[in-house]
């Protein structure tokens, strides 16, 4: 059983912030293949098309027949624990501030052995085991042993970490309550229990679910984001009875608003989730003029390019704050993102352009140790999108995958069918996607 | 050198001068946490005042602080030219560019409705209103500027100031009434107001929707609206100064609204 964390107690302000030390970060091009699936939340191993040899680590070749022709498959992780090492000394500043730290090695039942992070709650080899991939805290990823069978509580609340094996139907039992708050576990993940979270927009449907999602989680404070305070939308006096929220002035248009906000809170800010956007159903022929066109662009792209200037700084200098450090940044952007949807056209280029920016600030907290999670979502069922047809994105599902997304430790999610049918369409071949699209989508 | 009071100008001068011409503000502030008018989303939308630095004496301008800022023609203390309405968009010298620059130095009078604006925030000045004010302080003169105090501008929290519930805006202005026998029997200049409209929160629903657009511009008049102070003014006597910005075909623009107030002797 792993001990529930406690809640930490205040820090102490005579001390020093304490700064990130990244783990090992350098990668060759063969083994980012590894990170692009797990930051997506898939455990994939190079397969051989000739001989089917799983292998790892990464090669340019397959290690049993020299093919070249390899590619990426998702793994089950099903391995034996062979053998484990508590390190109580490490030259890299990252492992040597976090000692003792627990690996393993683990024959998979796939072939290949590894090394890998174990969870507190794998016993002494030899023992079943089961291996995900996360990403940590240098955005790379990093294989984690977890149990494969733990008798504990059915879960309660939060869902497992993803690799930990209790995501098959009727696997909760698996999983322990307090798995998550495992240390190792903690390190490579942004759970928002105990931590403080500003969610840049309470009044729409999707914001209210998120602060509700994040209350369920366990975060302490919740700050929202309360723009055109004189505008009453429903739903809104619900999350603000909630005793973890606080109501903010803040609106993404208003650079002085959102520097003003930063400047109270934002040393204080662990996870920012930027969810407010504009939407209107518009192409280009569609609307005269382009003051629809630049509203969207003013909060999905600008919005998010003020917020990131001025929360940035504040959330990279706490990033190894203690264990409720500074840990994530989460964007509400598109499945049009990637491909635009003529009929949303103009929103779609400022979900593109608001992508772009997000793959800039990734690459600039990354040093850090922050995550930048980008949630990719097909319609959401809210009044923009009222005359398109079903499947559309509860408000809900919306934010139990963020809630998912930082506890699972990726950093691309693709919520709703239309989403993943689109993102297999657009990996599959983008210029049949983009005719596809142009045709009305089917 | 001292004026001559020989003339008009030179008096005037001297008068303020020697404050006995007081100048009076009547301008809300620029600023991003005054509130814009809300339509419906899907409606197009005027902007709010927004303002970005360039430089402040630092690496993107050493010497040197200044700003870029963006809202629209109606935004903050702003004036309404007849173009603004369907109404008056045939109308000759309609736009801020071809007013004739004398109307924008106009006396104006003053009715007060605070005590009737704090007891029904909807409060509709009526023909009976006006008929009190001038049986009290005069006829009001053509050409002249009719200002509805309401102490509206003193809700300094934008909520307040907006007074949204489910039904809208609730916000004082002038009856339909009141504005035709405004515009048709006082040949009035223009009508100017504190709330965020001259027309009433709740003028969507007058017969015609929002009568203060549709006859004042129909008539070729003004509006001013997002006006304060208007407490420091005298019922009649006031003289406004309100030019507003010089845009080609503007249906308005935010201004700086001066009166001219003296005191008595």
């Amino acid at each position: 059983m792993t001990m529930p964390l406690m809640k930490p107690k205040r820090k102490n302000p005579v001390l020093r912030t304490r700064q990130m030390n990244l783990p090992p970060w350098a990668r060759g091009r063969v083994a980012l293949g590894m990170t692009a699936a797990a930051a997506e939340g898939r455990f994939e191993l190079q397969v051989c098309k000739d001989c089917s040899a799983v292998q790892y680590p990464p090669r340019e070749a397959c290690h049993r027949c020299l093919s070249a022709r390899l590619q990426w498959r998702a793994q089950s992780g099903e391995g034996t624990l062979l053998g484990t090492t508590t390190l109580h000394h490490s030259n890299d500043p990252f492992f040597r501030e976090r000692l003792p730290w627990r690996l393993g090695l683990v024959q998979l039942a796939a072939g290949p052995s590894l090394i890998v992070h174990l969870h507190g709650e794998v016993g002494d080899a030899p023992a079943p085991v089961k291996v995900g991939a996360l990403l940590d805290r240098a955005g790379q990823a990093v294989l984690i042993g977890f149990p494969a069978a733990v008798d504990g509580p059915p879960l309660d609340g939060g869902a497992p970490p993803r690799g930990a094996g209790a995501e098959r139907p009727g696997a909760n039992k698996l999983w322990s309550e307090h798995m998550a708050d495992d240390k190792m576990l903690r390190e490579m993940t942004s759970d928002p229990k105990f931590r403080k979270v500003l969610v840049t927009d309470g009044k729409t449907a999707v914001g209210q679910a998120i602060v509700q999602a994040l209350v369920k989680a366990g975060a302490e404070i919740v700050w929202v984001g309360h723009a055109e305070p004189w505008k009453k939308l429903p739903g809104f006096d619900d999350i603000t009875k909630l005793p973890q929220v606080t109501l903010v002035p803040l609106d993404l248009t208003n650079g002085r608003s959102v520097s003003e906000l930063a400047g109270e809170i934002g040393g204080k800010v662990d996870i920012v989730i930027n969810n407010a956007e504009v939407h209107r159903a518009f192409g280009i022929a569609a609307r005269r003029g382009t003051d629809v066109a630049k509203a969207e662009m003013d909060i999905n792209y600008f919005g998010a390019l003020r917020l990131a200037q001025e929360f940035g700084p504040a959330l990279r200098g706490r990033s190894a704050d203690g264990v409720t450090h500074a840990a994530a940044w989460v964007n509400l952007l598109s499945i049009y993102a990637l491909s635009n949807y003529p009929p949303h056209g103009t929103f779609s280029a400022s979900k593109a352009a608001a992508h772009s920016l997000a793959q800039c600030l990734r690459a600039e907290m990354r040093p850090a140790g922050i995550r930048v999670i980008n949630l990719f979502p097909g319609p959401i069922d809210d009044e923009w999108n009222q005359n398109l047809p079903p499947p559309k994105v509860a408000p809900a599902a919306i934010a139990s995958a963020i809630v998912k997304a930082l506890r699972d430790g990726v950093e691309d999610v693709y919520p709703g069918d239309v989403a993943q049918e689109w993102l297999e369409r657009w990996r599959d071949n983008p210029k049949v996607l983009e005719r596809e699209l142009a045709a009305g989508g089917n | 050198m001292a004026q001559s009071t020989t003339t008009v100008l030179g008096a005037l001068v001297n008068a303020l001068t020697s404050s006995r011409i007081r100048v009076v503000d009547l301008t809300q502030t620029l600023t991003p946490d005054f509130p814009q008018i809300a339509l419906p989303p899907e409606m197009g939308q005027c902007w709010p005042f927004r303002i970005e630095e360039v430089s402040a004496y630092d690496e993107r301008g050493p010497g040197w602080y200044w700003n870029n800022f963006s809202c629209g023609e109606h935004t903050g203390t702003h004036f309404d030219a007849p173009i603004h309405w369907i109404s008056g968009r045939d109308l000759p010298n309609n736009a801020v560019d071809t007013i004739p620059v004398q109307h924008f130095v106009a006396p104006a009078c003053v009715i007060d409705c605070a005590e009737q604006v704090k007891a029904d925030p909807d409060y509709l000045l009526t023909v009976a209103d006006i008929e009190r004010f001038e049986a009290a302080h005069g006829r009001i003169p053509a050409g002249a500027w009719v200002l509805m105090r309401t102490d509206w501008s003193k809700r300094l929290d934008p909520e307040a100031y907006q007074n949204f519930d489910e039904t809208g805006q609730h916000t004082p202005g002038p009856s339909s009434e009141a504005v035709q026998f405004l515009a048709e029997q006082r040949d009035v200049l223009g009508f100017g107001s504190e709330a965020i409209g001259t027309a009433a929160g709740q003028g969507y629903h007058l017969r015609p929707p929002y009568p203060c657009h549709y006859y004042m511009h129909g008539a070729g008049r003004y509006g001013l609206q997002c006006l304060s102070n208007l407490d420091l003014l005298p019922p009649t006597g006031a003289v406004l100064i309100c030019p507003p910005l010089k845009i080609q075909k503007g249906s308005g623009s935010p201004l700086r609204v001066l009166a001219l107030v003296e005191d008595k002797a």
